[in-house]
């Protein structure tokens, strides 16, 4: 069964992803006032959305390990933080390069853009801690930061709300309406970067797997080994 | 309850003694939060007005930095001599712990305020346009976040290689709203512009949230093996 799904999921993802590729650069309409520029919402967009669903389904992994202590989903937590935060960067990467053009500065401390920033840093100093920590807490630890950050997050939305309104500035993100046919475009690429989100994630949920196994394995020889030379 | 605030009182009572004899904390906190106000004195060099709108942001992040020095030390004392182990396997409850340890650094630090206010009045000519009774209740305020969170996460991070960079890195980017909401309540009150209140309110919301979570999860913590 998973022999079979796993290559099926990749050539999913590779015919999403260029179909999509396509479609962004080619088949969607070119924006009146932005022009192509505008073309970096089609892998702007789709990849916040797939950061903010992996730092929720983290969030929600967290929650299960404190409750019920199983590893699947600790590593199913570390994982998605894994793969959420190389998508947050991507968005924090491409946000930039599109308003430079368009608003005339690299960065505003806008709402959404703020609260962003403020995200991706959690995530990293998540990662950071299960990297530093002694590996036998380290899941505990994590699952309490990650709950944390969530915790924080609607206070770092209202913060920014107010602190924008109080100091208005020239930069207006509003959206208005949206052309169907790009609305469209956005959502084959969203498919496809979740598509591939998966499969990362699988493989990477697979590796650690493993991973874990061999060392409880090494640990466990170790242990034989020592009772045989006494 | 009354077990929680007698183990509390106790264990504060020594921290609190300890501090008063040796004056570890106290000294190098104060010592440190001296050195950023010089360096920022000469590095920006403000007029009144400009040094009122960037103020808030230069003391706390000053007291920001200093409060982290306090913290770092905060368990160290008791895993010498495993103390910490002792009072795992002692029957006292864990939140009295984690409320002593707290208290304890709001102390030091709101004690660490008191001496820096009047030398960044001196070094900045500060002059608060707004209502400056305010600024105690945003100090109040904004130590208990940064000291709440913090202590939780030095008890985090003593699990962990190299602890002493590992707090500030767990600890800042939780307390980005919580810095904001002090660093603007004490612009407000500074320049006299706008109303603190939301910023007061968000506050006391910030450290209503974090309380009761640092007190639900700590008994967790502390027994992690």
């Amino acid at each position: 069964m998973i022999r079979r799904t796993f290559p099926i999921l990749g050539v999913l993802t590779a015919v999403l992803l260029s179909y999509g590729l396509y479609e962004a650069l080619i088949g969607a309409p070119t924006e009146q006032s932005m022009g192509d520029v505008q073309r970096i919402f089609y892998y702007h967009a789709p990849s916040a959305w797939t950061a903010f669903l992996l730092f929720g389904i983290n969030f929600v992994a967290s929650v299960v390990y404190l409750i019920q202590r199983s590893i699947k989903a600790d590593i199913i937590a570390l994982v998605t933080a894994e793969v959420g935060v190389v998508f947050c960067t991507v968005v924090l990467v491409t946000g930039p390069i599109w308003a430079r053009p368009v608003w005339g500065i690299w960065w505003t401390w806008d709402i959404r853009l703020t609260s962003t920033l403020v995200l991706w840093l959690i995530y990293v100093s998540y990662l950071i801690l299960r990297r530093f920590s002694s590996s036998g807490q380290t899941p505990l630890m994590a699952a309490v930061i990650a709950i944390f950050g969530a915790l924080d997050v609607p206070l770092v939305y209202f913060s920014i709300r107010f602190f924008r309104t109080q100091h208005p500035q020239p930069v207006i993100g509003g959206e208005g309406s949206i052309d169907p046919k790009m609305l469209q475009v956005a959502l084959i690429n969203w498919a496809g970067f979740l598509c591939f989100a998966c499969l990362v994630c699988w493989s990477r949920y697979r590796l650690e797997l493993l991973q874990r196994e061999v060392e409880e394995t090494e640990a466990l020889e170790a242990l034989l080994d020592s009772r045989k030379a006494q | 309850m009354s077990a929680i605030t007698n183990v509390a009182r106790a264990s504060l009572s020594k921290d609190l003694r300890l501090e008063w004899r040796s004056k570890d904390a106290i000294n190098s906190m104060l010592f440190f939060a001296l050195l950023v106000v010089v360096i920022f004195s000469f590095s920006f060099d403000p007029t009144a007005e400009e040094s009122r709108r960037i103020a808030g942001g230069l003391v706390w992040v000053a007291f920001l930095f200093a409060a982290v020095v306090a913290l770092n030390q905060t368990w160290a004392r008791e895993l010498r001599n495993q103390v910490l182990d002792a009072y795992r396997v002692s029957p006292a409850p864990a939140n009295a712990l984690f409320l002593a340890k707290a208290f304890g650094n709001f102390i030091f630090v709101i004690v660490l305020e008191t001496f820096m206010t009047p030398l960044f009045i001196v070094f900045y000519n500060l002059r608060a346009l707004g209502p400056a009774y305010q600024l105690l209740i945003v100090s109040a305020l904004g130590t208990w976040a940064l000291v709440v969170n913090g202590t939780f996460f030095a008890a985090m991070s003593l699990r962990t290689r190299s602890r002493e960079i590992m707090l500030p890195l767990l600890l800042f980017p939780i307390s980005i709203p919580a810095l904001l909401a002090t660093v603007e309540a004490t612009t407000a009150i500074l320049t006299g512009d706008f109303s603190a209140k939301f910023w007061i309110v968000l506050l006391a919301a910030y450290n209503v949230v974090f309380t009761t979570a640092c007190l639900l999860l700590f008994d967790t913590v502390l027994n992690a093996e």
